[in-house]
């Protein structure tokens, strides 16, 4: 038989499990399920790479009690997620792809809370000359070069995100059909996040459009620089909805009320408005409150309490 | 060589100044990993003796599929698991996407084709004089079983090494099931993703550095206990 000495080592591996086990359960404060009170939200890692929603989910813990958790992928995958019921909140920066979720019944309540500025990044030397065109322009001048300079790349995020859906409207307001685009020797789909995409550009000394919150937080890392910005076709919007209980009936409805509530509440709006001076020297967002002229929006979206 | 080298010194330098949430996703791994391989062996062992020891119609067909199923992406059985985890899918009531219970559940079918596969190698590696001569001895199946897993210990210890490798190392499922939420479902691989693909390198090698030395631990402990 088996050893006695081993068999004490091993009990006390298992003891060791166990113990790691309990500490981090009470560190994690639930047993690995849902604690009762708790909202997930399912949101981008544009808005993640802030730390902004780490943040705001401290706060509302402390005013209500609720565990705010949330998953950072692509806005499509998001929008995904909360099909399937798997989430209580979505936040994303997609209007098209929002107008759908809720057009097919998945989202209601949506509010606006903020928006900043996609942003065309490139290499210091430029080689398509966009710096000082507007938006559409800079892509038709990036197109325009990539045919004759080899050192010409765009990189897309070419996830599903509300940066790439941003991105292929452009190349559509360029007059271009993305089709023929997505296929050209000079366009990179990267297929990732922000960070990935934005490192991937920097390493091919390429171009993309970034968003203005990602950028904030990777630009000291990396050696491109902002070409064109605040353009209004590169005008960002960010959104927060509830997933519909008519079609999920298990989505914690209540503490998503709340927490759409608390993102357009004058607390969370004065917060954005200063979020990140200390580190970017300018805000990550434009409080939604008060602007839903610039963004395009009824003024009820920015601010009508959700009941 | 040089982002080796201070990745090295970043990863002491977290252990030592006991970075709280190095701490919070180390214990994670621990518990997420630990538990997918205890409940994985459990589930491997008797399976992989109950496939060796029987003769049944399709048996080399199914140690086939187990063998490739070696091979399985592991974000392919992060999907999976999604599917079957989500609140849209069989096992939805059970609310285990997006914690540390559904990284379990995922780890564990992930890692239960290699142990079991590697469990009837060990098995069938034994030498048949060894079977008939307890068979002769007139072993009841408790004994024989018992014997047989006796016989093929170390190399079934090496299965299970080789799952709890597996499990620690897989970022896919961890990813799909878990979400990578901070404080919740982050574990090593997921964070040494995430600071990656953020252009932390430095952080990203020192937390490989830590998952490695939690293997060497595990390696060292089993390596002693096999001695025995």
């Amino acid at each position: 038989m088996i050893g006695r000495l081993s068999i004490g080592i091993i009990a006390l591996v298992l003891g060791a499990m166990l113990l790691c086990g309990a500490v981090s359960a009470e560190k994690v404060d639930t047993l690995g399920e849902h604690s009762e009170d708790r909202l997930l939200i399912a949101t981008t890692t544009s808005l993640d790479a802030t730390k902004l929603l780490d943040l705001l989910e401290e706060k509302f813990k402390e005013d209500t009690g609720v565990n705010v958790e949330h998953v950072a992928v692509g806005t499509g995958m998001a929008l995904e997620i909360a099909r399937n019921c798997d989430a209580d909140v979505v936040m994303v920066h997609d209007r098209v792809a929002e107008d759908k979720f809720i057009d097919e019944g998945f989202g209601v309540d949506r509010r606006v809370i903020g928006y900043n500025y996609f942003l065309l990044v490139g290499p210091e030397n430029d080689p398509a000359k966009v710096s000082g065109l507007n938006g559409t322009a800079a892509f038709m001048a990036i197109e325009d070069a990539a045919e004759s300079d080899p050192s010409v790349v765009f990189v897309s995020r070419g996830d599903a995100s509300g940066t790439h859906s941003r991105e292929k409207l452009l190349w559509k307001w360029g007059g271009y059909d993305y089709a023929d685009i997505n296929v050209s020797p000079w366009y990179r789909e990267a297929g990732a996040g922000m960070g990935q995409t934005l490192t991937m550009t920097d390493e091919l000394q390429g171009y993309t459009l970034s968003d203005s919150a990602s950028w904030g937080t990777y630009e000291s890392n990396l050696s491109l620089v902002p070409l064109v910005e605040n353009d209004e076709k590169f005008l960002n919007v960010y959104a927060v909805m509830r997933v519909n209980d008519e079609t999920c009936p298990d989505v914690n409805t209540d503490a998503a009320k709340k927490w759409i509530n608390f993102m357009i509440s004058d607390e969370v709006q004065d917060i954005l408005s200063t979020y990140g001076v200390e580190k970017n020297g300018v805000p990550y967002f434009s409080p939604g409150r008060g602007s839903a002229d610039v963004m395009g929006v009824t003024d009820e979206e920015t601010k009508d309490p959700v009941v | 060589m040089n982002d080796l080298l201070t990745g090295v010194q970043t990863a002491f330098e977290l252990i030592l100044a006991a970075d709280p949430e190095v701490i919070t996703i180390t214990l994670t791994t621990l518990r997420i990993t630990f538990s997918s391989v205890l409940i994985g062996t459990l589930i491997s062992i008797p399976l992989g003796a109950a496939i060796t020891f029987r003769e049944f119609r399709g048996k080399k067909t199914l140690i086939s599929i187990i063998q490739t199923l070696y091979a399985l992406p592991t974000v392919i059985v992060g999907l999976l698991c999604y599917m079957v985890l989500s609140r849209s899918g069989p096992l939805g009531d059970l609310k285990w996407l997006f914690t540390p219970n559904g990284m379990i559940f995922g780890q564990t079918i992930l890692i239960i084709p290699i142990m079991a596969g590697l469990t009837i190698a060990a098995l069938q590696a034994i030498d048949p004089i060894i079977t008939d001569t307890i068979r002769s001895l007139g072993a009841t199946r408790l004994q024989f079983l018992k014997s047989h897993l006796r016989e093929a210990r170390f190399a079934i210890m090496a299965a299970v090494i080789v799952g709890f490798s597996r499990a620690i190392s897989e970022v896919g499922t961890a990813i799909m099931i878990g979400g990578n939420i901070k404080g919740h479902t982050r574990v090593l691989t997921t964070a040494i993703s995430l600071q990656t693909s953020m252009g932390n390198f430095n952080l990203s090698l020192a937390l490989g550095i830590i998952l490695l030395a939690i293997a060497l631990i595990i390696n060292l402990i089993m390596g002693f206990v096999q001695n025995r």
